[in-house]
């Protein structure tokens, strides 16, 4: 038996900011999931089943906050699953709910990531102490700045090439009306001025921390193909790889490697740089830019760097990776993910706006989260899937 | 739709469990003992999803550590649900429909006895309207019994009944934690403990985690000679406000109860943490006086969170495998005053 076909029908999300005070956290899901619906030309009574995700309870304050937030999903008298894993989960979550139509399950289902940061404090969140363990109260930055220096080492890479990544997202960022950050300023030389939190990584090379919401409605082959321009799933893949083994590298991880290597072949892609139009990529520090690159396959081991520099990710060269601002530029993290796979249908739908890839038909969403060592991926295209 | 068969299950509950809240200690021999069950390793297993709550274990990525339980590289295709894991069982039974995998493990654990249940719980509310009241699970729970009662639809005695019943078959369930029957007079007798509710009418505060093997087609022979073939496998929810609903009812068990097909079960494991939610169930899934009702002792005996649901289902897989049923039911449910529920309709023919 194989998958049913499966298509992006509606995409929404909110406008992201460092605190929406202005909403509740069922208003945030509703401004992203209205927005879904609208595009998809659907109402709440199209809906056969409902797919929330969001990275820890913690960041909010609420535990499972789908259960208080259900009536407003509409989800009341429907089946409503939450997903949790890391800060892969926004991709996870889409991956689960076009699985339920995959199986035949479903016909139209709605799936929403979404975080407000602000309700709680994500600091304390992360900084709970856990017993036997020493506390690294480094946050995010502290915890991946090694890898990223090994990289470095590894990879003889120029110390200039994150802050390409940087100007690069942050200039993308001002042709999205939903990005967080807006600062036309940024420009490599800024970001190299800016100040260093965890060596090698500056201030400027980091992402935001956002409220935001993200929301797909995902349809059957029999409504995809009389909805306006879908984007269809040409394959979906999830690997997880343990915290604790001696042997993984942090650095360019086996479970992204092999979650790769199935995504294309699923997809019927035997050269990604040259078959996939647009990848939006998880990019939380910037130099995960070149090492994701090479870690999924785009550009041989230790020359990630070399498709950064010169100029092959930007808006018009040959992979444009993170069209939308990206992680750098937006951060709502359980959502963050699911942004990655959003933004990737609307560069196939060719509905991207001004920062849309010129003829794009098969695009990338890629999430990760814990110890890089969640990962969660998606192809989707302008056609529908071959197989 | 293919068919997938409950193939393995393991368990294990304990008042107070003396380790990590993620509980990795519990699931590294669970998870042997499911290998042993089935003759499947590591390697046969084709999806691995887990259900737990960082709330529970009071740290973020809880999770992360249980993933250490399966081992180390290769890296393994896993998910994980902030629910009790009879919804990661449901995750992973469409993994199997959509025809990626033909195997999938499934695991849940919580550690229950690391906080104040009953408060910890009061965080699933509305966090604008309720919860900054703290109304606790165990005053909900009553507030629910008490609307039936007043409504003419059960009283105390058939609570009590409940309890009895659950409490005897306990006796032989290794892994109950409260067992030991004796009469409905004397179990009315006891104090009040949320008027109506009694100490025997609440789910004792339980640590714990469980899992279970799943697989498609022929290969769930591989593991066992009668597999529990799952002919229907259903969840729905309601919305969450105590005051929008009709706390007597749970039409989210019943629209469940109907989309998997549970009529003509013998044997029905019910996810009922308090006594009279046992009562509201049996009504919603239409279960006659002919089902036999939680032979394992059901939840009112032990009740290891984001495990429970799990292993009702679980529970009731056995009576297919041991040839005492031919066909049974586990449910599970989730959220307040019984918000969400999970249907999983089992037997011995495909």
């Amino acid at each position: 038996m194989s998958k049913q076909p499966a298509a992006v029908i509606g995409v929404g999300q909110t406008h992201h900011r460092a605190k929406r005070e202005d909403v509740s956290m069922a208003g945030l899901c509703r401004e992203a999931v209205d927005r879904a619906l609208a595009d998809a030309g659907m109402g709440f009574d199209d809906i056969d089943a409902i797919v929330v995700g969001k990275a820890p309870d913690l960041f909010e304050g609420v535990m499972m906050p789908e259960l208080f937030l259900a009536e407003a999903l509409g989800a009341a008298g429907k089946p409503l699953l939450r997903v949790h894993t890391a800060g892969s989960v926004g991709g996870s979550t889409a991956i689960v709910a076009s699985s339920l139509v995959q199986a035949g399950v479903h016909r139209r289902v709605l799936t929403l990531a979404f975080e407000k940061q602000s309700e709680s404090n994500a600091m304390w969140a992360l900084s709970v102490p856990v017993p036997f363990n020493m506390p690294v109260h480094a946050g995010a930055g502290g915890y991946f700045a090694p890898h990223v220096r090994s990289y470095i080492r590894r990879s003889e890479a120029p110390t200039h090439i994150g802050a390409i990544v940087a100007a690069k997202d942050r200039q993308n960022a001002l042709k999205n009306p939903y990005a967080h950050l807006r600062n036309p300023d940024t420009t490599v030389e800024s970001v190299l001025a800016s100040q260093m939190l965890w060596d090698p990584i500056r201030y400027d090379e980091t992402c935001p921390s956002s409220d935001g919401a993200c929301a797909l409605v995902i349809a059957d082959e029999d409504t995809s193909r009389s909805a306006d321009s879908p984007a269809w799933i040409h394959g979906t893949v999830m690997r997880s790889e343990p915290t604790t083994a001696a042997e993984r590298d942090q650095v360019n991880p086996q479970a992204g490697r092999e979650a790769a290597a199935a995504l294309w072949t699923q997809a019927g892609i035997s050269d990604p740089l040259n078959e996939i139009d647009a990848a939006e990529i998880y990019v939380p520090f910037s130099w995960f830019e070149p090492m994701w690159l090479e870690n999924l396959g785009f550009t041989p081991e230790g020359e990630g760097w070399k498709l950064t520099e010169s100029g092959g990710t930007a808006l018009d060269g040959v992979l444009p990776v993170n069209c939308s601002g990206g992680v750098l530029s937006s951060n709502p993290i359980g959502a963050s993910g699911m942004l990655r796979f959003a933004e990737a249908a609307l560069q196939v739908r060719g509905r991207a706006g001004e920062h849309q890839v010129d003829g794009a038909r098969r695009a990338l969403g890629h999430a990760y989260g814990g110890g890089s060592q969640f990962f969660a991926m998606w192809v989707v295209g302008a056609e529908p899937p071959a197989n | 739709m293919r068919d997938v068969a409950v193939v393995g299950f393991a368990q294990r509950q304990m008042a107070e469990f003396d380790g990590s809240p993620t509980c990795v200690e519990l699931l590294v021999p669970i998870l042997a003992e499911c290998y042993e069950q089935t003759g499947f390793t590591r390697k046969d297993i084709g999806f691995w999803c887990s259900g737990s709550s960082d709330y529970l274990a009071g740290r973020s990525f809880s999770f992360v550590s249980a993933v250490d339980a399966i081992g180390v590289l290769p890296p393994v295709n896993e998910s994980h649900v902030e629910m009790d894991a009879a919804w990661a069982l449901y995750e992973a039974w469409i993994k199997i429909q959509t025809g990626e995998v033909d195997t999938a493990l499934v695991y849940g654990f919580g550690k229950s006895s690391a906080g104040v249940l009953r408060r910890t719980l009061a965080l699933q509310l509305d966090p604008y309207t309720m919860t900054p009241l703290w109304p606790d699970t165990v005053s909900l729970a009553g507030l629910q019994a008490r609307a039936g009662i007043d409504a003419g639809l059960w009283d105390e005695r058939a609570m009590a009944e409940v309890a009895n019943r659950s409490l005897t078959d306990a006796e032989k369930n290794e892994y109950a934690i409260r067992k030991g029957g004796s009469s409905v007079d004397e179990l009315l007798a006891r104090p009040m403990y949320a008027d109506p509710l009694r100490k025997h009418d609440c789910a004792p505060v339980t640590d714990g985690a469980a899992a279970i093997v799943i697989a498609a087609d022929d290969r769930a022979y591989d593991a066992v000679e009668r597999p529990a073939w799952i002919s229907g496998f259903a969840h729905n929810a309601d919305a969450l406000q105590l005051g929008g609903r009709d706390l007597t009812r749970s039409p989210s068990a019943a629209r469940a109860g109907e989309a998997a097909g549970g009529a003509g079960v013998e044997v029905a494991e019910l996810h009922a943490p308090f006594s009279h939610q046992e009562l509201i169930l049996r009504g919603e899934l239409g279960l006659g006086d002919d089902v036999r009702i939680n032979p394992s002792g059901g939840a009112l005996t032990s009740n290891p969170m984001f495990t429970s649901g799990l292993n009702r289902i679980g529970e009731a897989a056995r009576r297919v495998w041991d040839g005492s049923s031919d066909r049974v039911l586990g449910h599970a449910t989730s959220g307040p005053a019984l918000q969400q529920n999970l249907v999983c309709v089992m037997g011995a023919e495909k």
